[in-house]
């Protein structure tokens, strides 16, 4: 660590963690209620269950990047951050918002509208929240003595995904504009902007860890999110399949979502060759592990199995089945969870002092978190591809077909049992660092 | 070989081309499709009073329509076709837990007025011009070409 303000990240992990450890409380409700164990239905149905449960994970993976943004902001500027006291403010009123949230959804105060529940008035908070997050880190960078383009990629992308949260926020009186919309915050964010944050984290992790040439990352780092946006941009266009959008999007989106996974492809194979190609090898094993771990499973996560039922052909019959929870767990997994947990690894044993760069509980909460996850996935497909056929294809009913696959849900919670362990034993690792001190100054020298 | 100001280039240049065409289909889309496909000017105030309660109740938490939401409860897009506006009423309407096939949901208890205006908007949405979808099983196509 090398200025003092960047202890604040430490807060904004602190935050996801908690919230990830929720979110798994609500998933494991879901998987239970999907074998037929809907057992606490009278105070969490199932629809409050699954808003807690996508909802935390924007909220900790938001809180994630922000933390990650005041790590790699000031050092990449080369300055402190202009407001440590305004950077905890926010930290406190953005868990504050999400916290009233998740409240909320357990008295009927939502928006049910997939992933933008968050009632419209609580909307604005998060705008402010946000600008003030932004404010903090353009006005660092601004007053910084360099702009770096891995600073610039991670700022655009955090700036763009605070624009497109707009978008969500306008009624309509049509669904299909209602849904139109709502794909301009969520796919623009997961599968457009995002992507710069991750872009972004990733070349500075890349950078530090392997010690190739900055310029050169640098280069790829354009080209890759160059790739996202010409490919992710149009490629809005698979949710305008079938929701009364036109058959324009049957083509434009067919053609540039099949191009989505070339901007994983490319990210795998940079991480992967930035790090061959390194000298210096960075004693932080485990920051090593998650940050090639993020880029291999996002691009099997997000591109391939995003593929797999990308084009309309295919599509038309997977759309709206457990195949879309294949894909989703996956990819948010790989692509946005992982780097999370990446930048966090490499960021503990700097902000903290202590040096505890490679154990095996750090091991195994790699190992058993992505095995688990593998074979969650593994099950939601399985789920997913015997209800296409059953019920879309053959004809049968709803509920008969969600009997037939319940087998399936007992293997997705045991995975998942696996998958917690896993994310135990990476908490636990988070406490033992402790909290950051300023006697960590300067530790990497 | 590609240098650094050249990948920015790419990048700055592909997203402006692909932003601008992106804008574009929205406008086209927004002008001339939704309306036409959706029969906007069908949009009654009941259709909207049933999106409303569609929203206030997070109806997609559990069901999908036009094949988005959740996938713990039916496809709700041609609902109207499938069960009748009996069936769909009474299940919106009742006070009692009930569990079709042991999976819950919630007793709502809606007003007649309001299970009324859930169905007018399912039937809206029924009518929506999907480009096909949901696709008419293997089932449904051999019972038509019987006929």
């Amino acid at each position: 660590m090398k200025y003092q303000s960047q202890k604040v990240a430490y807060w904004f992990f602190a935050l996801s963690m908690l919230l990830l450890a929720l979110q798994l409380i609500y998933g494991f409700i879901m998987g239970f209620a999907h074998m037929g164990y809907d057992v606490l239905h009278d105070f969490i149905p199932f629809n409050t269950a699954r808003a807690v449960h996508t909802n935390l994970l924007v909220v900790w993976l938001l809180s994630g990047f922000m933390g990650a943004a005041y790590y790699i902001i000031p050092e990449e500027a080369q300055h402190e951050l202009v407001s440590v006291k305004l950077a905890y403010i926010q930290l406190i009123t953005l868990a504050l918002v999400g916290v009233v949230a998740i409240v909320g959804f357990h008295f009927n105060y939502w928006e049910g509208r997939k992933f933008l529940e968050i009632p419209r008035p609580l909307d604005y908070l998060v705008v402010v929240n946000v600008l003030t997050f932004l404010g903090i880190i353009i006005a660092t960078l601004y007053k910084g003595k360099q702009r770096t383009t891995t600073s610039l990629v991670l700022t655009m992308g955090l700036l763009f995904a605070a624009l497109l949260y707009l978008p969500g926020m306008i009624w309509f009186d049509n669904q299909t504009m209602d849904s139109f919309f709502r794909w301009w915050v969520v796919h623009l964010w997961v599968e457009g902007v995002w992507e710069l944050i991750m872009g972004g984290i990733l070349a500075f992790l890349l950078i530090k860890i392997t010690g190739v040439d900055r310029e050169v990352i640098e280069k790829w780092l354009y080209v890759i999110v160059g790739l996202t946006f010409i490919s992710g941009i149009l490629g809005t266009g698979h949710h305008y399949y079938y929701i009364g959008a036109g058959k324009v999007w049957l083509i434009v989106g067919g053609v540039f979502s099949a191009l989505e996974p070339l901007a994983f492809l490319a990210m795998a194979l940079f991480t992967v060759s930035m790090y061959r190609k390194g000298e210096k090898k960075h004693p932080n094993k485990m920051a090593l592990n998650w940050t090639l771990g993020t880029a291999i499973v996002s691009f099997v996560g997000a591109g391939l199995l995003g593929l797999a039922h990308t084009l309309p052909s295919v599509n038309m019959y997977t759309h709206g089945t457990l195949v879309t929870a294949m894909h989703g767990h996956l990819a948010f997994w790989g692509a946005y969870a992982m780097i999370v947990f990446a930048i966090i690894v490499y960021a503990m044993p700097n902000m903290t002092g202590r040096k505890f760069y490679d154990s095996n509980r750090g091991q195994l909460a790699f190992w058993l978190s992505n095995i688990g996850m593998v074979g969650m996935t593994v099950a939601f497909g399985v789920a997913g591809v015997a209800q296409v056929y059953m019920e879309r294809i053959m004809g049968l009913e709803f509920g008969v077909v969600q009997d037939e696959i319940k087998v399936h849900f007992l293997i997705l919670v045991l995975c998942a049992t696996m998958f917690t362990v896993g994310i135990a034993l990476f908490m636990y690792e988070f406490i033992k660092y402790g909290r950051p001190t300023d006697e960590a100054l300067e530790i990497e020298q | 070989m590609l240098s650094k100001s050249q990948a920015r280039t790419f990048f700055l240049g592909g997203t402006v081309v692909s932003f601008g065409v992106f804008l574009w289909l929205t406008w086209t889309t927004i002008a001339k499709e939704v309306p036409k496909n959706t029969h906007s000017e069908n949009l009654t105030e009941e259709v909207i009073r049933g999106k409303v309660l569609w929203e206030e109740n997070n109806c997609m938490g559990c069901h999908t329509i036009m094949g988005e939401g959740a996938y713990y409860a039916p496809e709700l897009t041609k609902v109207v076709e499938r069960r009748g506006e009996g069936y769909i009423k009474a299940a919106l309407m009742t006070t009692e837990p009930w569990s079709p096939r042991g999976r819950k949901m919630v007793a709502y208890g809606f007003s007649n007025a309001e299970a009324d205006d859930l169905v007018v908007f399912f039937e809206w949405v029924g009518k929506v011009d999907l480009n096909g979808f949901p696709a008419k099983t293997e089932y449904e196509t051999k019972k038509a070409s019987n006929k």
